[in-house]
């Protein structure tokens, strides 16, 4: 019988290894960089622009970023990387943008009930008890430390919450 | 010196005030907490409680995240020496004597030297920075740009050498972080860099939502893989009490530690973290029975509790004297006094005396409230361990948000959070190891974002001729 999921070590074949990855990408950033500073006046070596330093510091990263590609050659191949807790970091990071997109909009207190529920309702399935006495009491009493005793400037949503 | 002395009593009559010295034991106590908690390193502790700090002034600010600080250094030798968890980074090389020794029945008496050895560190290290940082910032005020360029620089190639691992990781990783740093608007030439027309931007990416997008919402995913409600056996009072043998085993052991966890703290890195693993490795070395190491040695509890403390203290050398973060922890530090419109470096100690020896004396005050609060208070620290991790995660999101909004009350911050967290990829969440490491990104964009601010580092080149270095500031007669 064959093991189903085999430990591709880092002797297993192919180029694109996690480090090769992460190196092509800081240098497709710096590629980008340079780019983006085309815009601004470089100025001379005497008296530099606002472009000098960018421009200097994505030429480091680019060279900082084909040294990790080219000693990449012992790293993991990308497929060893195990992603078991990929649903929560999508909840999560899902969470948070909902907060960036909610929070001035619905307030605070409205916007960390809604992440609340979700986290805990949704995907930890506590009971719907826990849950709304965990959301409300989080929401509310973060909401009254934070702004009305400790006087932190937070927004507030429909019907003053 | 008298003046030394004249200065310490003035800090001495702030922290001692009642309003600051609630702060203090605030500070302390919260630090504990954060730092018991397996996933909330002081680093996270002190970025999510910053906005607690924007209703006070200057001074308490600073002793309340100081006190976050030092009193996480503490707390993270709790649950490792009870339970072989390091609450914090710092405190893995006390989790293997430390656990040895809960086994074999003397967790208070490691409890108490890991206290005893934090005190002596705390004060020790204290005394030192004391000494140096007034006459370095007088120093430091002969430097002109290219000087303070020439410094940010070799602190950030030291960094990457002290760090390990990866040379050429670590060096992209400070580059990038530079590279962040130089977004907004130039200060000398009012050009507005990669702003995109989203307002916010044009003042940069600020310190906070970087950090707590690199390490807040990480150490949720770090942390639950693995996480659990965890047993504890608490010790009594009476077991706490170390026994002759075991006090004199730990004298030479914290004596050595305070002094390497000092000049640690002093060099870039992350300090605390480097001087713990260097203790231990020093103390197996000078030990008459190096095999005991693993087994339940006093002295592999003593250094590495004291190197680390000692090393938080010495850490706030150049943040103090100079303005320049050693490692995460003092950019985050640095970053929260630029909210409350305070410019650590040369000047500080000259133009706001009252903040500098207050928070210098407040460090006095808050080691002798870590020492009178830990031990007793211990069966109230675990109580936390309890709490479920479903329901502990959804809290840390929460600071996470409040803190990254707090700062600027800007919706654009919580972005920069998500995608800071999100380009990191969930990558080493999984692998337990950070590939490229986000700890360097952290100060040199602190360093950057500064010095954009003050509008010196983007004139790195000066006016390059060749007698340059004799005509500095710093050279002339």
């Amino acid at each position: 019988m064959t093991d189903a999921n085999p430990d591709p070590g880092p002797t297993s074949p192919g180029f694109w290894r996690t480090d090769r990855i992460s190196g092509a990408v800081l240098l497709g950033l710096a590629v980008a960089i340079a780019w983006e500073t085309r815009v601004l006046p470089l100025g001379t070596f005497g008296h530099p622009g606002p472009g000098a330093m960018p421009m200097a510091l994505a030429f480091l990263l680019g060279l900082c970023a084909t040294m990790v590609i080219v000693g990449g050659g012992d790293a993991p191949p990308l497929r060893a990387i195990r992603w078991q807790e990929g649903g929560h970091a999508a909840g999560i990071l899902g969470s948070a943008a909902f907060a960036a997109l909610a929070l001035e909009t619905l307030g605070y207190r409205l916007t960390i009930l809604a992440i609340l529920v979700f986290l805990l309702g949704v995907m930890e399935r506590r009971s719907p008890v826990a849950v709304a006495l965990a959301s409300f009491g989080i929401s509310f009493g973060t909401y009254f430390v934070f702004a009305d005793l400790l006087k932190v400037v937070l927004p507030t949503g429909p019907w003053g919450l | 010196m008298i003046e030394t002395f004249q200065n310490l009593f003035l800090g001495f009559s702030i922290a001692l005030q009642p309003g600051v010295l609630l702060y203090a034991v605030v500070g302390c106590v919260v630090g504990t907490l954060v730092g018991m908690m397996p996933g909330l390193g002081p680093l996270a502790g002190i970025s999510l409680l910053l906005p607690i700090t924007f209703g006070l002034n200057p001074t308490v600010a600073i002793v309340l995240l100081a006190g976050i600080y030092y009193g996480a250094m503490y707390g993270g030798s709790t649950t490792s020496i009870l339970m072989r968890l390091p609450g914090e980074a710092a405190s893995v090389m006390t989790c293997i004597d430390g656990y040895a020794m809960t086994k074999k029945g003397r967790g208070g008496a490691a409890l108490a030297i890991a206290a005893i050895g934090s005190f002596v560190g705390g004060t020790l290290s204290l005394v030192a920075l004391m000494l140096i940082a007034p006459p370095l910032a007088d120093f430091a005020l002969r430097f002109g740009p290219p000087e303070y360029t020439a410094l940010l620089m070799l602190g950030l190639l030291v960094l990457a050498y002290m760090s390990g691992g990866s040379m050429a990781k670590t060096l992209a990783m400070a580059t990038l972080g530079l590279l962040l740093g130089t977004v907004g608007i130039d200060t000398m030439t009012g050009f507005l860099r990669f702003q995109y027309g989203i307002i916010d931007l044009g003042d940069g990416l600020g310190v906070v939502p970087v950090v707590v997008g690199l390490f807040g919402i990480s150490e949720i995913l770090l942390t639950m893989g693995g996480a659990s409600t965890a047993t504890v056996r608490k010790p009594t009072l009476a077991e706490m009490l170390p026994t002759r043998t075991e006090m004199r085993e730990s004298v030479g052991p914290i004596g050595r530690g305070s002094v390497l966890g000092f000049i640690i703290g002093i060099i870039p890195g992350s300090a605390h973290i480097v001087s713990s693993f260097a203790s231990y490795a020093i103390e197996r070395r000078v030990a008459k029975r190096p095999e005991e190491f693993g087994q339940g040695a006093v002295a592999g509890v003593a250094g590495p509790e004291t190197a680390n403390n000692s090393a938080a203290c010495g850490a706030f050398v150049p943040m103090l004297a100079l303005g320049v973060p050693s490692g995460p922890i003092p950019a985050v530090m640095l970053a929260a006094l630029m909210v409350h419109g305070v410019s650590p470096g040369p000047l500080l100690i000259e133009q706001q005396p009252g903040l500098f020896w207050g928070f210098i004396a407040s460090m006095y005050v808050g080691n002798v409230v870590l020492l009178i609060l830990n031990l007793p208070l211990i069966g109230v620290f675990l109580w936390l361990l309890r709490i479920p991790f479903p329901y502990l995660y959804p809290l840390i999101l929460v600071f996470c948000l409040l803190g990254v909004y707090a700062v600027n009350q800007s919706v654009v911050d919580v972005w920069i959070m998500v995608a800071v967290r999100g380009c990191r990829g969930h990558r080493d969440a999984e692998s337990g190891a950070a590939d490229l490491p986000p700890a360097r990104l952290a100060p040199s964009h602190g360093v950057g974002d500064e010095q954009r601010r003050l509008g010196r580092p983007m004139r790195p080149f000066g006016p390059v001729r060749i007698s340059f270095p004799r005509t500095g500031p710093l050279f002339l007669p």
